[in-house]
């Protein structure tokens, strides 16, 4: 397993990825000051041969530097389209810009820019790693730098088994020599389908490092996830896709925010059976068998309600031991914005 | 940085590693045939042969050495040609052609230059295997070599075409196996068509690859079934007329994008 620490991120290794005259995105504030655009959507459709209507009309940017996930269940549209900008599907109408060139009539200068890391494990079998990574950099148009693929497979720590032959590797390592061909032609624009999909946990935490450190480095980041809390962990903008519609773009702060609600749990001294109606107004919920009140509110609201009903126990001689307060989750947002529109989650 | 207007960094990574994949299995691209040819000429040139009178002056064994070259070249150009496309379709790794940076001439180039390659070390290999068997000689080199290169590059296209059209290895064997096989045996690879009755002959002629083996062995021996410029044309032919299939796949993306 590869760890990512402080050090690593000081590492010229690290910093090798950097392309030069780009500087560090890490911790900027993208709401205080949004990045240009680096991927542009406009219009796209997509209406496979069987009929499906895989994507209606999805309008969307990408900022420079940000990391953005795309969010949305099975089936939802989120490979559809990122194969679409890639060049592997062909859209049914749109356009689609990828820093600053059509994806269809400037196909190699938008290519050059993108990196793909598909969700599917697909590798040869026979070739070794060192042969695979460097095979990918020449098709991407780059001239052989093998001082920058050591500096990938190093990164990815995977410099030990670059004689190995892919067969021999295991899942997590097929997954980081995925994300090394997709680094390997020094893309500004890197697309990850699923990245952690069906790896254990540890593998899942270095991976999201992993992107980090790209991010800071420079690259623009645009992953799809059906596990809420791999964006909720990593991404700055989040778009969810439900049946090939693009329900909501949102930064994640403010998504969470806006639709985001808080829960008051109180433990209670003594167990309640039910409800007084002194507390009608207030929407209360008894739990753990009658020893904790739950109320639910809104965080932007005028009025929480939050000191009044504590006020109200009081009078009413209810103690309470403990308190505690909790932000719903953003798969909590998730599942209500899903079932909003009549979709699974 | 710029992107270039030609991806020669693209065409040589597909080359170099179809050539890489060539020598992994160089047992079935290039020792299989020679020893199948070798048996040719044993059981064809030496057994058979010994009983046959000279077909339009040449001795049975080495009127059979164009015919033997192409039959291997066919087969091989098919196989590497289909099987370069087929396999990164099969597990997946199409995806990375398809999202990189180069134009469908380029990737034509890249498989089907890498399938031909192999075919024409192949014939070579075959042709200094056969001069063991039998005295040789390369009446018109330039022609043996453009017909060996043509040839080649030919039925690399038609590999190619086959592995995008095909759905499973059946598929990808049956065409090789059901047709380019017979066609071979049947256009003139161990006889001459003059040997067969007036009608058959005349059916003979509506085989393409009479042509190929027609023109193929007048390099060698300055003797034809069909003139110099019918086979060259028929070959040609059927060059551009793969040209345009591979042309229109791309275009349309068939059974490559969805």
């Amino acid at each position: 397993m590869f760890r990512v620490t402080q050090s690593d991120l000081a590492d010229p290794v690290t910093s090798s990825l950097s392309r030069t005259g780009e500087s560090p995105r890490a911790n900027e504030p993208v709401l205080a000051n949004p990045a240009p655009p680096i991927v542009t959507i406009r219009s796209l459709t997509k209406t496979y041969a069987s009929g499906l209507q895989a994507l209606k009309s999805i309008n969307l940017d990408i900022r420079k530097g940000e990391i953005f996930a795309l969010l949305g269940p099975n089936g939802a549209g989120k490979t559809t389209l990122i194969s679409i900008i890639c060049g592997i599907v062909t859209p049914t109408a749109g356009q689609l810009m990828a820093d600053g060139h059509d994806i269809l009539r400037d196909y190699r200068a938008a290519r050059i820019k993108i990196g793909l890391v598909p969700q599917e494990l697909t590798t040869d079998r026979f070739e070794t790693v060192w042969q695979t990574v460097t095979f990918s950099r020449g098709l991407f148009a780059r001239a052989p730098d093998p001082a920058f693929v050591e500096r990938v497979l190093r990164d990815l720590s995977l410099w030990d088994k670059r004689k190995s032959s892919l067969q021999t590797l295991s899942g997590g390592m097929k997954r980081r020599v995925m994300i090394a061909k997709a680094l390997s032609h020094e893309p500004n624009i890197l697309f990850l389908d699923e990245p952690t999909a069906g790896v254990d946990v540890e593998l899942r935490r270095d991976m999201w490092a992993l992107v980090r450190r790209l991010r800071e480095s420079g690259v623009t980041i645009i992953l799809t996830t059906h596990y809420i809390d791999e964006a909720e962990e990593m991404a700055d903008r989040i778009g969810v896709i439900n049946k090939g519609e693009l329900i909501l773009v949102e930064e994640k702060t403010t998504l969470m925010k806006k639709l985001g609600s808080k829960r008051l749990t109180l433990v209670l001294q003594e167990p309640m059976k039910t409800i007084p109606d002194a507390l009608a107004e207030w929407n209360l919920k008894l739990q753990s068998g009658g020893n904790e009140l739950a109320y639910s509110f809104d965080i932007n609201a005028e009025h929480t309600g939050v000191p009044s009903l504590l006020r109200r126990l009081t009078d009413l001689g209810i103690g309470f031991r403990d308190l505690a307060t909790s932000q719903s989750s953003l798969e909590d947002i998730f599942v209500s914005l899903v079932s909003e529109r009549g979709g699974r989650p | 940085m710029n992107e270039p207007a030609f991806n020669r960094y693209g065409v040589l990574a597909i080359y170099r590693f179809e050539m890489a994949r060539g020598l992994r299995t160089i047992w079935q691209s290039l020792v299989t045939p020679v020893i199948t040819t070798s048996l040719y000429f044993i059981v064809f040139g030496s057994a058979i042969g010994s009983r046959m009178t000279h077909v339009g002056g040449v001795s049975y064994g080495a009127f059979i050495v164009p015919g033997l070259i192409l039959l291997s070249i066919f087969q091989q150009s098919i196989f590497n040609g289909a099987f370069g496309i087929y396999m990164p379709r099969f597990i997946g790794t199409i995806y990375e052609l398809l999202s990189a940076p180069i134009s469908p001439p380029e990737i034509v180039l890249a498989y089907v230059g890498a399938a031909a390659t192999k075919s024409i070390v192949l014939g070579l290999v075959i042709l200094a295997t056969a001069s063991l068997f039998v005295p040789l000689h390369v009446l018109h080199p330039f022609w043996m070599i453009a017909f060996l290169v043509l040839t080649s590059v030919t039925f690399s296209l038609v590999g190619f075409i086959l592995g995008i059209w095909s759905k499973s290895f059946e598929q990808m064997q049956f065409i090789p196996m059901l047709i380019v096989t017979p066609l071979t045996f049947l256009g003139g690879s161990f006889y001459s068509i003059d040997m067969l009755p007036p009608t058959w002959r005349t059916v003979a002629y509506f085989n393409p690859v009479v042509y190929l083996i027609s023109g193929f062995r007048w390099s060698f021996y300055g003797k034809a079934d069909v003139g110099l410029e019918v086979s060259l044309g028929a070959t040609l032919v059927l060059f551009f007329a793969c040209l345009a299939i591979v042309s229109w796949m791309f275009k349309t993306g068939y059974r490559l994008k969805s």
